[in-house]
């Protein structure tokens, strides 16, 4: 898919001493019109048309105050076709998928799907900072779904400190070896036995997918 | 056959409509091929049929050429039948010789292929000269309008709308299911936007009610059953035991200070639950008519039979009775304007809210009794801990514009709200927060009133609230309730601790509005408001003809509007007790005697209960004046034996005779298949 | 009635003891349980975020296994304690109802894997099978130590309510709560029940995470509860096993033991602590003590 052209908050003045001056003015040929139907599309065509901006998802979700947009803004945004800003943000990394939102929204929009929707269109278009965990952690623990047909959640964790920050797996080390002492974490693989019926689904899902 | 003993002499009228038709059907030559046709005597085009040259056109063929019946091809009938059977009976022919075929909305609107169009409207004009033959005249039948008028709900609309009769002459029978009339108007303490207090203008309609020669009053009754049609209409009132005789009662309380409670500790409905009462009271000071009445529920007597009856010593007026039983009483009404107003919502149904679990969760109606000077606080706002509060949180839109709850936007809340802001500050001096999704001030003077509260210091906040909780995160929020909200307009999520929260409850129908409509055989929206029969143009006028509605009960309004559709169903209701008499179209079903055997089919699929059984003939009777020529008893009679005018077995074959006859001239000759 | 077991990945690893201690709980209630033959992963959240499709169509498979297994059964009741699981399984058969494009998807992928979805499973929580099934009644009459005033705070997390209310309302669910009644506990009333702990943040935006889960452990002790229940293997984790980086982190001691629900009922049931997977706790029971009493203590 084409990237629109977009235009960088260019700093109008930021010598020192001075104000950091930009110029933040959007323009229609920056936007991209085709993004609302392309998220609608892969939330199978979820009504956030209906949205009336109300804020209510925004005021039930338990991490709104650590985004950088928060649920109700990335809406307004999607139907606008705000797409670079929409990919960039940090808020559907921070979703913890708790449903609280699509629970409580007056107009009855599945705001989870929204979001998985648009993590999807991240994870395709490879936007996302380059050792982000959450991604790092779906990658991984897809892959090893669709080897094993299970995951094994000591050799998941260790996968994702390696593909994000390895210092990180020394900080959780004496958490890790308490969860080993407790009989809670294995480093064993967990393997289903008809890994071939498995493989056939999942082969006959992507064949589906390019016939359309 | 026939029906006149006279040859057919149809006279056959297409409209080109200016455009409309003409652009697509080939009027000229539907024109031409109607002139060959048996029986046509005329056959024109024209341009615009139902301008005057062309009605009078109509008039003046008849006359000229003897004609004795009438086809006009051009739009649908729901719009000009009326104004073709005019022309009939002005050109001295019975307006039911008439027939219309729609060749816009069902020929010229619908298709492109000019060929077949006009095909389509030739063989839809040869259906219709077929039919029109066998037509019979046919007389509108006039039925008396009895001037009496019922009205059914005592709040503000029906006030108004029986002033307004009453003051035309007309006699009113308003009947009111509470032991008083005011309704909800009588609950709050100001009006918006002119802040006027609510119950200073209404009790003097209140009271001219009560005291107007023409206005019977009833209240604590309730309407038990409906029959009849247009202009006559016999009605069952219900009256349900006050206990007191009213005429006897002057409302002296007397029989309230000696009841042998002392104290009350009933909870008091009036005032939402907030006040207590005593079995015998009374609703409100005001309350019209002044007449106390004992709960049943509640008093001592009436649920034990052991108690010393020390209101009956204290009243010197003899007018309690214990042996009182429910009344009924019928009346002859010609017509009926349904004001029921409306129900809160209840705030129970949003637990994210807290209503019920906290105790310093209110309604807007409770608020409204608190700030009322004749409140069970004495106007001073107090939480049901005992405190004044310091901040005020009022939350717009609860239970409106919700999916889970009722999707539409309740149109008085917004109002009301600021209304609430502005007394709780008057009274309290505490910061007002308002959440609210959209600020709606459509009517006169609202948006400056919200002008008004902006300058008063309340702080106003774009933002739906997620919850209301008593989960604290600091010092400065302890034994606070919190408020979570995304403001919107600045761009943040915040977390408010208040001390009271009040909660803006939208306005829906009365949980029992749809036995109500049921009783008065009228349609309701799916929302369930009582319909109105047309959204723009008859706002107050039913499908059922002599049934008026107005007020809450129709969609959820404020006082203005509302007293403006009680004048409007007034004036509707006057209309027709002024014309004195309603024309019945003769569309009707009737039932030929000597052919019914007396089985009952028909009966009950009468949807309009037009049909009766008479015992001493052993046959079925239709009342003309309540059907409506819906045909079903006319397809079901197993002996054939209902005939509906107008539609005829002999009219509908022939039409549809008319519409398979082919034209084979077109084409080859078929082979057929003879196996 | 026999019920279908779908233990998933997690309740094999860091949530085994919540199924030793459900096992053991249905043994002993004489509930007939059997665990679904080569069952496969859910895809629980992190899956939907890669690749939606496959993710309906990896449980789809296990409904269809279930199925197979109880293929003479009108109905085929599967239990399924861990409540991601759970979610994932509902949401899958709500899907392939309500949206004719993926139900016809994921049937047709499934034929070509030999497999076949009738619509005949029913997902069910454990919770709700012990109060509504089994009921009320028969537990009480089951238990043989009763838990003697132990204040409970039952904690749902999210995804056994929301966003299916499939049996206990979202805001404040009673389900739990009225186990802990049952046993002779005293429920903590208190309004984090369902507040998000913060699922897999905890690993990978612990700021936010570990907050998450710290917010309903300082409560769960301002309303000096004992110890907090819960029916979710990832909530346990996150609320049982940060407990002291929390403490430094926040500057205020958290130190609360956290069971599952199966746990506390269990011993209420006489069943040994060795069955129940106790020892697998990182606070240990034996140290429950009330909560910071007296006067309410902020950060």
């Amino acid at each position: 898919m084409d990237q629109p052209r977009i235009v960088p908050n260019a700093a109008v003045s930021s010598a020192p001493g001075e104000l950091d001056v930009r110029r933040r003015i959007k323009y229609e040929e920056e936007l991209d019109h085709a993004f609302p139907n392309r998220i609608a599309e892969l939330a199978h065509g979820e009504k956030f048309y209906s949205c009336i901006q109300c804020g209510t998802c925004s005021g039930t979700c338990p991490v709104s105050h650590y985004m950088d947009y928060t649920p109700r803004r990335i809406i307004a945004m999607v139907r606008e076709g705000f797409r670079a800003e929409v990919l960039n943000s940090q808020t559907v990394w921070l979703c913890a998928s708790c449903y609280a939102c699509t629970c409580d929204c007056p107009r009855g929009i599945k705001i989870t799907d929204v979001m998985y929707a648009i993590k999807r269109e991240a994870i395709e278009q490879g936007v996302y900072p380059k050792r982000f965990p959450t991604p790092v952690l779906a990658n991984a623990f897809f892959n090893q779904v669709m080897k094993d047909g299970r995951s094994s959640e000591g050799k998941l964790m260790m996968k994702v400190f390696l593909g994000t920050n390895p210092f990180k797996a020394f900080g959780n080390m004496l958490l890790g070896m308490k969860l080993f002492f407790t009989g809670r974490i294995s480093m064993k693989s967990e393997r289903i036995k008809d890994r071939k019926s498995l493989k056939a689904l999942l082969a006959a899902l992507d064949r589906l997918k390019e016939a359309k | 056959m026939s029906n006149n003993n006279k040859t057919p002499r149809i006279g056959f009228y297409v409209c080109h409509c200016g455009h409309n038709i003409a652009s697509v059907v080939d009027v000229a030559a539907v024109a031409e091929y109607v002139k060959t046709m048996p029986g046509v005597v005329i056959s024109r085009e024209y341009k615009y049929m139902c301008s005057d040259p062309g009605q009078e056109l109509i008039q003046s063929d008849i006359k000229e050429h003897n004609l004795n019946r009438i086809v006009v091809a051009s739009c649908s009938p729901l719009l000009h039948e009326h104004t073709f059977r005019n022309a009939l009976e002005k050109g001295g022919l019975n307006p039911f010789y008439f027939h219309m075929v729609n060749i816009r909305e069902n020929v010229s609107w619908v298709h492109t292929d000019k060929d077949a169009a006009t095909d389509k409207a030739k063989d839809l004009a040869r259906a219709a000269i077929q039919r029109v033959w066998f037509h019979k005249p046919l007389e509108k039948k006039s039925v008396p309008v009895n001037p009496d008028v019922l009205i059914v709900g005592g709040g503000i609309a029906g006030i108004h709308a029986a002033l307004t009769i009453a003051n035309a002459g007309k006699k009113v029978f308003l009947v009111e299911r509470e032991a008083t009339i005011g309704g909800h108007m009588a609950m709050f303490d100001k009006t918006f936007p002119t802040l006027d207090c609510a119950a200073c203008i209404l009790t003097p309609k209140m009271s001219a009610v009560k005291s107007h020669p023409n206005i019977t009053l009833w209240t604590y009754s309730e309407v038990e059953k409906v029959e009849g049609y247009v202009g006559n209409y016999k009605v069952t009132v219900k009256h349900k035991p006050r206990y007191i005789v009213e005429d006897l009662c002057v409302g002296c309380m007397d029989c309230i200070d000696k009841c042998v409670f002392k104290e009350a500790k009933f909870s008091d409905e009036f005032n939402q639950g907030l006040g207590k009462r005593k079995p015998v009271y009374i609703p409100f000071p005001q309350a019209t008519p002044q007449v106390v009445l004992v709960d049943p529920d509640t008093c001592l007597y009436l649920k034990t039979g052991k108690c010393k009856q020390t209101c009956v010593e204290a009243c010197d007026r003899k007018a309690f009775d214990f042996q009182q039983k429910e009344k009924f009483q019928e009346i002859e009404v010609g017509t009926i304007i349904l004001s029921t107003g409306f129900q809160p919502f209840d705030a129970k149904r949003l637990p994210e809210y807290g209503y019920g679990k906290y105790p310093n969760v209110y309604t807007s109606l409770e608020v409204e009794r608190l700030v009322n000077a004749s409140g069970p606080t004495g106007g001073e706002v107090v939480t049901r801990d005992g405190n004044h509060p310091k901040t005020v949180g009022i939350i717009h839109c609860v239970g409106s514009r919700d999916e889970k709850t009722n999707r539409w936007c309740s149109r008085v809340c917004c109002m009301y709200s600021l209304k609430l802001a502005h007394l709780i500050k008057e009274h309290t001096h505490a910061e007002v927060y308002n959440f609210y999704i959209d600020m709606r001030t459509p009517g006169k003077g609202y948006e400056e009133f919200y002008d008004k509260l902006l300058n008063e210091g309340v702080h106003f906040i774009r933002g739906r609230v997620a919850e209301v909780t008593d989960w604290t995160l600091s010092q400065a929020e302890a034994g606070k309730l919190i408020i979570r909200v995304e403001d919107t307009l600045i761009g943040a999520v915040r977390r408010i601790p208040v001390d009271m929260v009040v909660l803006a409850v939208g306005l829906e129908p009365h949980h029992d509005a749809q036995d109500v409509r049921r009783l008065f055989n009228i349609s309701c929206s799916s929302e369930g408001f009582f319909l109105e029969r047309h959204p723009k143009l008859a706002p107050v006028n039913t499908f059922t003809d002599g049934i008026f509605i107005a007020g809450g009960c129709q969609g959820p309004r404020d006082i203005p509007d509302t007293v403006a559709q009680a004048g409007a169903a007034a004036a509707e209701a006057l209309a027709l007790i002024n014309a004195g008499h309603v024309e019945l179209e003769p569309n009707t079903a009737y039932i030929r005697e000597e052919d019914c055997s007396g089985c009952k089919s028909c009966l009950p699929l009468c949807p309009y209960t037009a049909i009766t059984f008479d015992e001493s003939k052993k046959k079925a009777v239709i009342n003309e004046a309540l059907c409506k020529g819906c045909g079903t008893c006319v397809a079901a009679c197993p002996s054939g034996s209902i005939v509906q005018n107008l539609f005829e077995d002999e009219e509908i074959f022939s039409e549809i005779d008319g519409l398979l006859k082919f034209d084979f001239s077109c084409c080859k000759p078929m082979e057929v298949n003879h196996a | 009635m026999k019920y279908l077991y779908y233990p998933g990945c997690s309740l094999k690893s860091t949530g085994r003891a919540y199924e030793e201690s459900i096992l053991a709980v249905f043994k002993t209630l004489a509930i007939s349980l059997e665990e679904i033959d080569d069952w496969n992963c859910c895809g629980a959240t992190a899956y939907m975020a890669v690749d939606e499709c496959k993710a309906f169509a990896i449980a789809a498979r296990n409904l269809a296994l279930a199925e197979k297994q109880f293929k003479d059964e009108p109905e085929v009741h599967i239990v399924a304690p861990c409540s991601a699981c759970f979610m994932v399984l509902l949401k899958t058969i709500h899907y392939m109802n309500t949206h004719k494009e993926i139900g016809q998807n994921i049937r047709k992928v499934l034929s070509e894997a030999g497999l076949k979805f009738e619509n005949r499973v029913k997902i069910r929580h454990p919770l709700d099978v012990l109060v509504n099934d089994y009921g009320m009644d028969n537990l009480m009459r089951a238990i043989k130590n009763p838990l003697k005033g132990l204040r409970a705070a039952s904690y749902y997390g999210c995804q056994t309510v929301r966003p299916f209310e499939s049996f206990d309302s979202n805001r404040n669910p009673m389900t739990m709560d009225k186990i802990v009644q049952a046993l002779g506990g005293q429920p903590v009333d208190w309004s984090l029940k369902t507040r998000c702990c913060g699922a897999s943040l905890t690993g990978t935006i612990p700021e936010v995470g570990l907050r998450l889960s710290y917010i309903i452990l300082h409560e769960a002790q301002q309303h000096h509860a004992d110890v907090v229940v819960t029916a979710c293997p990832l909530c346990q984790f996150n609320l049982e096993c940060y407990q002291k980086k929390m403490t430094s982190a926040f500057g205020h001691k958290i130190d609360i033991p956290v069971m599952f629900f199966s746990q506390l009922l269990g011993k209420a049931l006489g069943i040994p602590e060795s069955d129940l997977g106790v020892k697998r706790l990182f606070v240990k029971p034996s140290k429950i003590h009330s909560g910071q009493g007296g006067k309410r203590v902020y950060v």
